[in-house]
């Protein structure tokens, strides 16, 4: 390129280098109309490559952790478990009576990780949502993004985790595979309300420690998970009543093994992991757009 | 964008006539306040096409708070906004969709790959992958940072950082590069490599919009700048006459030793146009720095050291609020 050409260049294109070639990036209006339309995937995109590089870590939790716990709970503690009254278990195996149960708790506990530190790395750490905020995506879909980017998370280890309990032989009914919508729902069901809460916070304090501790392990320990809760005590029921867990479980049990209960209560469990979901994702878009646009 | 579509473009942001000035950007009484605390305090400036435009102020002067409302990203309390014809709290997308912004923080995807950053950063803008991937390799050549394509950003020194940085606010070729503190933190080499990177944007025609709190960088850069301090305009125009307007053509800097430094600028009086005492030195603003040198020796005063240079941006922010611009 002679001078003269360089000179003339910037008209046609700021920032290029390379001499002679025909690359235009289309017009800002173009840029603006494709980010106000498709945004929110955008930035998934940029989620899922990060998240490719830990993929090893989600393919070994979605495997190595039910093989664990099927084999610890559906084989050694379901000998003696079921020597001493099957009947509790609606006449299924101990097996396919906890699978369910540990399908959902699996997505829940991804929730609690992936819902929490990203959302303080965005913020605080290394200000990661910065730098699209610059871009022509909103805050929203930055949330959105990282939302639908934990939802493929969620879909894929929950068919990696049925498809090793159905090797297990541990989901007979025809409709199983639809626990894994379900996890995936009660995943978004905690995890939403998580978000919009870390999306509040200033500074770590161990609150995503404390959130693990005493929020997620109750839950995961009396949300009927291990045995039917109608077995506990009413001071402790209610506990599996709040939880996302045990509404996701029972409309695990009712798709994996047939397992009956009243039908306004299979609503009701629908309801109650919608519900959720959305007041987390209403309040979550709210905290987004206001702690960002101070 | 072809020529006659960009002709067209233009036409739409300024209302004005042929032969006046093209507006990128116009303020108008810009206020933000967070809480109590007014950050920036009713200031106007425009900012024609182009132009290599500069704040200049201290640490807290207002400066990245005025350039988060030009960049769409921070609601204003007051005043008036106006970015390529758009409100940008109305027209955020559509606004920030023209500029390309380099933050005073690195922000880049650590966990990505040096050209992987380029090219995420380039679907924001719902930019194609047959665009982006030899996009991306022209501005890693720009950057000088082709042969660290595949390193991880972590292994980047500070300057390849911000020069990643600057790589990818080009990404969607914009026609305002909105640049904050673009060389702090970083050693002198590789703030001129910055420079050079800046200067080339700057002959393409990229409007370029920076703050600083170096005065060589603003006179480096700048073709026009407001000095700002308190959130307010202190004033504004080209470094050359800011200089003229408001310093001498020299300055004498004595040094007597921090104990004698106060007593002995009382003697100085008469000398120069102005006499300014500092804690570490006392400054005497003359058009002649050694004839202003021998009238101080004709008094019987021995400094430590002396030395007669150039008048700066830097007496001229000292003139303008009684302060050094970096404490």
């Amino acid at each position: 390129m002679t001078k003269k050409e360089e000179l003339t260049q910037p008209i046609q294109a700021a920032g290029t280098t390379a001499a002679g070639t025909a690359l235009r990036a289309h017009s800002p209006e173009v840029s603006a109309a494709r980010a106000r339309r498709w945004g929110a995937f955008y930035y998934a995109e940029q989620v899922l490559r990060v998240m490719k590089g830990y993929g090893w870590t989600i393919v070994m939790y979605g495997v190595g952790q039910p093989v664990a716990y099927l084999f610890a709970m559906g084989v050694g503690l379901a000998t003696l478990v079921e020597s001493n009254g099957a009947g509790v278990f609606g006449g299924v195996s101990y097996l396919t009576f906890i699978a369910p149960a540990l399908l959902i708790s699996a997505a829940v506990m991804t929730a609690a990780n992936e819902f929490t530190f990203p959302v303080m790395d965005g913020f605080k750490w290394r200000r990661v949502y910065y730098g699209p905020h610059a871009s022509p995506l909103t805050p929203e879909q930055i949330a959105g993004g990282q939302i639908i980017a934990v939802t493929v998370r969620f879909l894929l280890q929950s068919a990696i985790y049925f498809a090793v309990v159905a090797l297990f032989g541990a989901a007979p009914g025809a409709w199983g595979w639809v626990s894994i919508l379900i996890a995936t729902l009660a995943g978004l069901s905690f995890g939403l309300p998580l978000m919009a809460y870390a999306a509040t916070i200033q500074h770590d304090k161990g609150q995503f420690a404390m959130v693990m501790r005493f929020i997620v392990m109750p839950l995961f320990l009396f949300s009927g998970t291990f045995f039917p809760l109608d077995t506990l005590p009413l001071a402790v029921r209610w506990i599996g009543w709040i939880s996302p867990i045990w509404h996701g479980t029972e409309l695990g049990r009712v798709v994996s093994y047939g397992y009956e209960e009243a039908p306004w209560l299979t609503i009701v469990h629908v309801l109650f992991l919608l519900t959720l979901a959305v007041a987390g994702w209403v309040l979550t878009k709210r905290k987004f757009a206001k702690r960002m646009a101070s | 964008m072809r020529v006659s579509e960009l002709a067209s473009k233009e036409s739409r942001v300024s209302s004005a006539s042929d032969a006046a000035p093209q507006y990128v950007i116009t303020a108008e009484n810009l206020t933000k306040r967070y809480g109590d605390v007014t950050a920036v305090d009713g200031i106007s400036f425009r900012v024609p096409a182009g132009e290599a435009f500069g704040l200049l102020g201290p640490n807290g002067a207002g400066k990245s708070t005025t350039m988060k409302m030009i960049g769409g990203v921070s609601q204003r309390t007051s005043g008036s906004l106006d970015i390529m014809g758009l409100d940008p709290e109305q027209h955020g997308p559509e606004v920030r969709a023209h500029l390309g912004v380099v933050p005073q923080q690195d922000n880049l995807d650590e966990e990505l790959k040096v050209r992987d950053n380029l090219l995420v950063y380039g679907r924001y803008f719902g930019l194609p992958t047959s665009y982006l991937k030899p996009k991306a390799d022209e501005l890693l050549e720009f950057a000088q940072l082709t042969d660290k394509a595949n390193s991880k950003v972590d292994a980047l020194s500070g300057g390849m950082k911000r020069r990643l940085t600057i790589a990818r606010s080009l990404i969607n070729e914009p026609r305002i590069l909105l640049l904050d503190e673009p060389t702090t933190g970083l050693d002198p080499q590789a703030r001129h490599i910055l420079w050079d990177r800046l200067f080339r944007l700057k002959e393409q025609g990229v409007t370029l919009i920076l703050t600083t709190h170096y005065m060589d960088e603003a006179e480096q850069l700048c073709d026009r700048l407001i000095v700002v301090d308190k959130g307010k305009i202190m004033a504004e125009g080209s470094p050359a006459s800011l200089i003229r307007e408001y310093s001498t053509r020299e300055v004498l800097e004595l040094r007597f030793g921090s104990e004698r430094n106060a007593s002995v600028g009382a003697e100085l009086g008469g000398i120069g146009e102005r006499v300014e005492t500092l804690p570490d030195r006392v400054l005497i603003y003359a058009h002649d720095g050694e004839a202003a040198l021998e009238q101080v020796t004709a008094r019987g005063l021995r400094p430590v050291t002396s030395l007669v240079r150039r008048s700066s941006l830097e007496d001229v922010f000292l003139r303008l609020t009684g302060r050094s611009l970096v404490d």
